[in-house]
């Protein structure tokens, strides 16, 4: 998991949903759940291509808000991390417009 | 039947018209998405004409109704569980799966089907259109919320999303009332079978999302912009810091509102019972039949009655989270502490609720959907410190503990117990739920999924229907089990007569009974006179105070000071503390056992954790008696 350095981009094969932080968005690449959950999560909304957008979150960051296809869905950091993405852009580093 | 009915031509003008059945459906299914405003429509069909039960052998609950048409005709709803698909994953698909295809013995196959979608979110809800049109029963597709769809800018094209489902299609905005005329006239005269252009392969999610995008531009389907004022509230409610601070005050406010405004609501009610229960007396000549009405029946039943405004209350505030859109958030920030014993966060209310009272805890365990963590929110809630068992740990600590001053002028010693006995009840909570979550209710990975709703303001409607359901379940168990205890307990108390009268309370068969069972509560530091109260209470909690003052010969309303000290007569400190403990643990509520058997849609589960309940209680005075005596 990428704790630290928001000026440089995660590596766009290991990126998953904990890693965006409020206001990030990202394209969704793949879940790795077994085949029910998986289903769930895309009759969610969760489908591969769909862009998903990181909202608040519970205190302390987990679970957190995600809004994908018109809805608002609460994951666990448990259940983001299963969820691999591509980053929409390049983050700005901090204290820059 | 029309000669028309399966010719399509006629159908694919530029006028949809569907040609009406010569007899209107009497069976209708209600299908929907969880959040679609399901259950605002089916209140707005059928009323107050609704019936809530549970459908055999599955926890799933079954509301069925009869909704009037105009002409006077009725019409038989039954509102089907929330779904997402038709795939059978969770038992509440699987109910709503056997029901559409005709596959439950117990219910009949619906005729046609309502299917309810937020218009709001239309390019996912429309994916529940194609397993259902698939079914080939006539479909209704309501298109709800269509207020919240205009004001925020969306648009949609019904006539052309007809088109392409071939399926007639309603703008209904269920919370108003709007468009319900549509609705009426679907149900009045039933369609023939819906024909869509095209369906996608239903088991395929992504091939499903993928119709429903094109279904919805073929019908120029805008989406509302995203609604303002959730985002504002979320802004407050969701922060870091007043998130929780607004939680705090929430959970406090329902807390103290149950324990204070219900009161004097309560106290009405007993006041009500008692003048009505000596009117009563003083018009029946003394008899057998007096005592068994007044003494029995009246002051039984009364004890539970008085509890209804706190039920109501309780429900009234989970209505107003619920209906408004806040307890998804409160489940939000509840959900790590939750997490931390095997639970999540929708499991919070429930278990707050639980101080008031178990019952509704339990009736509102059903915003879980992970059945496993239900169950165990289930077992654990009668571990927290109901209203029946304060007036239980007040008599006694007030008998044997002196209110020396622990934490200044702030704390007394017998607040501080209260507040021991308050936080006994919960550890032995944490502690079977971790024991439960990580044995037999163990979730595996299924992954926590939380919907967040928009902020909605609850209608009094709504709100209205909840408190009457909830008011007609509680007092039908209060004239049902409740009586039935009562009335067995005072003829126990009454048998076997001697000259005609009763016999001394040691001489009846209760008191054989309470005398048979002291060997057991011997270890216990208890008598055989606590052993009937404790046999009568598992009836009720608070009836064992009313049992011991006839036992010691006194009206406990009167003589409260009296009572304590035929307490402290009978009872080592060690017993009275061992006392308190198996109040703390006992699971003697014989409502609880009957709620949770209707609950978890058998005996196997309130057997479990009476047994397990009754046993720690007895181990745990056991080790109390012999640690103080």
């Amino acid at each position: 998991m990428q704790l630290s350095g928001n000026n440089v981009p995660p590596k766009t094969s290991s990126a998953t949903l904990v890693d965006l932080r409020r206001g990030d968005a990202a394209t969704l690449d793949r879940i790795d759940l077994p085949g029910e959950d998986a289903r769930r999560l895309m009759e969610l909304g969760f489908l591969p291509g769909a862009r998903i957008t990181a909202g608040h979150s519970a205190p302390g960051g987990d679970p957190r808000v995600f809004q994908v296809d018109g809805s608002e869905i609460a994951l666990r950091r448990e259940t983001a991390r299963r969820l691999k993405v591509r980053l929409d852009q390049v983050r700005q580093a901090p204290g820059m417009p | 039947m029309s000669a028309c009915s399966d010719c399509r031509d006629c159908g694919a003008a530029s006028v949809v018209v569907f040609p009406g059945q010569a007899v209107s459906p009497k069976i209708v299914a209600l299908a929907g998405p969880p959040n679609s405003g399901k259950t605002t429509l089916f209140n707005r069909l059928t009323g107050m004409r609704q019936k809530v039960a549970n459908f055999p052998g599955v926890t799933v609950e079954q509301h069925t109704g009869v909704a009037e048409l105009p002409d006077g005709r009725a019409v038989g709803i039954i509102d089907l569980p929330g779904i997402y698909s038709l795939t059978p994953q969770s038992e509440d698909e699987q109910v709503a799966h056997d029901v559409l295809t005709g596959e439950r013995s117990d219910t009949p196959r619906p005729e046609a089907i309502l299917l309810v979608l937020d218009s709001t979110n239309l390019g996912r809800h429309l994916m529940l259109a194609a397993p259902i049109l698939a079914l080939g029963l006539p479909t209704l597709i309501i298109l709800n919320m269509a207020d919240d769809l205009r004001n925020r800018g969306g648009h949609v094209d019904t006539h052309e999303l007809s088109l392409q489902l071939g399926a007639p299609v309603a703008m209904v905005s269920a919370r108003q009332g709007e468009g319900m005329g549509e609705v009426f006239e679907f149900l009045a005269s039933a369609m023939p079978a819906p024909s869509p252009m095209e369906l996608p392969v239903l088991h395929d999610v992504p091939k499903c999302r993928a119709w429903a995008g094109r279904i919805g531009s073929q019908a120029s389907y805008r989406p509302p912009v995203p609604p303002k004022w959730t985002r504002r509230l979320d802004a407050v409610f969701l922060h870091p810091v007043v998130g929780p601070l607004v939680f705090a005050v929430v959970v406090v406010g329902v807390f103290q509102t149950i324990f204070t405004a219900a009161v004097p609501l309560m106290d009405g009610l007993r006041w009500l019972f008692e003048v009505t229960g000596k009117w009563v007396a003083s018009a029946l000549p003394d008899s057998i039949f007096r005592s068994l009405l007044v003494e029995g029946v009246w002051s039984g039943v009364g004890s539970v009655v008085v509890f209804l405004p706190q039920v109501l209350f309780l429900f009234l505030f989970i209505g107003i989270l619920e209906d408004s859109g806040y307890l998804a958030r409160a489940a939000l920030i509840a959900d790590r502490t939750m997490a931390r014993v095997g639970l999540q966060g929708k499991s919070f209310i429930p278990l707050l609720s639980a101080y008031a009272c178990a019952v509704p805890a339990i009736l509102s365990t059903r915003t879980i959907e992970n059945k496993r963590d239900r169950f165990a929110t289930i077992l654990i809630a009668p571990f927290m410190t109901c209203s029946a068992r304060l007036p239980v740990y007040t008599l006694i600590i007030a008998a044997f503990l002196p209110n020396r001053p622990v934490l200044g002028p702030f704390l007394g010693a017998r607040a501080a117990a209260l507040l021991g006995l308050y936080l006994l009840g919960f550890l032995a909570a944490v502690v079977t739920a971790r024991v439960l979550k990580s044995s037999i209710l163990k979730s595996g990975h299924t992954p926590f999924m939380l919907e967040m709703p928009s902020y909605r303001w609850p209608t009094a409607r709504s709100i209205g229907l909840r408190l009457y359901d909830r008011a007609k379940v509680f007092l039908r168990r209060a004239g049902t089990v409740i009586l039935l205890v009562t009335v067995v307990l005072w003829i126990m108390a009454h048998l076997p007569t001697v000259n005609g009268h009763a016999p001394a309370i040691q001489n009846s068969l209760a008191g054989t009974v309470g005398r048979t069972l002291e060997p057991v509560i011997k270890p216990l530091g208890f008598n055989w006179k606590i052993g009937i109260g404790l046999i009568t209470s598992l009836a009720a909690r608070e009836t064992i105070i009313g049992t011991l003052g006839a036992i010691y010969g006194m009206d406990p309303e009167s003589q409260h000071g009296g009572l304590q000290k035929a307490l402290q007569h009978d009872l080592t400190p060690g017993g009275a503390v061992a006392l308190l403990v198996f109040f703390a643990f006992a699971m003697q509520c014989m409502s609880t056992v009957a709620v949770v058997r209707r609950e978890t849609g058998g005996w196997k589960w309130p057997i479990l954790q009476f047994t397990y309940m009754g046993v720690l209680a007895y181990a745990g005075a056991f080790l109390a008696a012999h640690l103080i005596g």
